[in-house]
């Protein structure tokens, strides 16, 4: 049973990270659609995330809970991918700071999204039922996002000289975080034998072909990839994690419990 | 007063169905799919309800819309959050899209027949061919895949130039 819980972490984890992160365009995206669009988009995936900490709670048992597990955990615990957790902008040294960039949110969603359109298509036919109820309902909402990402992608991409360049930084910056998507975590591996989860290498020929097809209509190009491969689904994690758990989990540890 | 379980599955039917989407005031939860059935259980009464988009802020008011219908009934019943199988628009009758219409939303289409993965996702989307609820024109266009909320999307008519929403198909 434990493995079912880590592995459904895993994929609640994903999901309420990159909603908490998309949520920080809320009142300050670029145009009034694309806010509504993002908060839309966070919507669902704190949706999605809430329905898995609910199954992954109920089968952990002692009293654990959809808030509990989201917000008292720190971030050595968490099994989101890297790539989910990185602000909005490039890489950047030491304290510097910069403005959120929206071709790197664009980006991220769209490397995420053509992921788990594949997961939960495969995920409809999990071992666990409950996971394969939501897995069906998040296939609709992800292909939605993918759709929107990828639509924005090449609008950006094939777009003004400016906007081509910042899509380009974004997707040089992020595609080497992708290699962890093939790289699979003991808790995947456990899934896959008890026919919970599904084998992500599988799906990396479709995901390959999803992104190539987009990166070219978008004219970018897609970068080589080499050297260190991020593990935050095992643990271990960028420093940016923690600064986004704490603004999320400060008012449920401030007031745990609380209600209204 | 009839207190056959029969009966009273009736008279709790009955009174839900006056219940509507908090946001879509013109459509009942039974026309939208999300009220999905009233059962006699050897523990009693249970309402089923289905939620639609993952994290539809709405789906809370909805429980606590039937929690409220059925304590001034006075039945005791519980209600019971179905996810399988998925909630669809496909779901929503005929009358209820004609609801959506007139009240200024362009109801769903059907969803798409499923089709192998690969070529699902490669396929570039295309905007729906979307009818204006207001004037019928089909001359539209998207402007936004996501609207005032997570289930619609922005549309504009080109003919009598009114933006409106698109329920989207899920």
């Amino acid at each position: 049973m434990s493995t079912t819980v880590d592995y459904l972490l895993h994929l609640a984890d994903n999901a309420v990270v990159l909603g908490q992160r998309d949520a920080e365009w809320c009142g300050h995206g670029p145009i009034l659609e694309e806010d509504l669009a993002l908060a839309n988009v966070s919507l669902d995936l704190i949706g999605q995330a809430r329905l898995l900490y609910q199954r992954a709670a109920a089968l952990k048992g002692g009293g654990a809970t959809e808030d509990s597990l989201a917000y008292f955990r720190d971030a050595a615990d968490f099994r989101n991918y890297t790539l989910l957790e990185l602000p909005h902008h490039g890489p950047l040294v030491g304290y510097a700071a910069a403005d959120r960039d929206y071709a790197t949110t664009i980006v991220r969603n769209f490397l995420y999204s053509a992921l788990m359109v594949h997961v939960w298509d495969a995920l409809t036919k999990s071992a666990d039922s409950e996971l394969a109820a939501i897995a069906a309902k998040s296939l609709k909402e992800a292909t939605y996002h993918l759709h929107h990402s990828r639509d924005w992608l090449v609008r950006l991409g094939d777009g003004t000289e400016e906007s081509h360049a910042r899509a380009q930084a974004a997707v040089d910056h992020l595609i080497p975080y992708t290699e962890e998507f093939w790289t699979v975590s003991p808790a995947e591996t456990a899934a896959v034998e008890t026919g919970v989860g599904v084998d992500v290498r599988t799906l990396r020929a479709a995901w390959d072909a999803l992104v190539n097809d987009a990166l070219a209509e978008a004219t970018l190009s897609r970068p080589e990839v080499r050297g260190y491969v991020t593990q935050g689904k095992v643990g271990l994690h960028s420093e940016h994690l923690s600064f986004l758990l704490a603004e999320m989990q400060s008012l449920a540890r401030a007031y745990p419990n609380g209600s209204w | 007063m009839d207190t056959t379980p029969d009966a009273l599955r009736q008279r709790v039917l009955a009174a839900l169905d006056s219940l509507t989407d908090p946001e879509i005031p013109v459509v009942t939860l039974r026309e939208l799919g999300i009220l999905r059935d009233v059962r006699t259980t050897p523990e009693g009464l249970e309402v089923v309800i289905t939620p639609t988009y993952s994290g539809c802020p709405a789906m809370g008011q909805i429980e606590d819309d039937v929690k409220a219908t059925l304590a001034g009934l006075g039945i005791e019943a519980r209600v019971v959050t179905q996810l399988s199988p998925a909630w669809t628009t496909d779901w929503m009758s005929d009358e209820a899209k004609e609801k959506l219409r007139v009240y200024g939303i362009a109801p769903p289409h059907a969803t798409p027949a499923p089709e192998v993965s690969v070529v699902r996702f490669m396929r570039r989307p295309q905007a729906e061919l979307v009818a204006c609820p207001k004037c019928g024109s089909t001359h539209t266009v998207l402007s936004s895949q996501f609207g005032s909320t997570a289930c619609k999307a922005l549309y504009k008519c080109l003919d009598c130039q009114e933006p409106f929403d698109y329920f989207k198909p899920y």
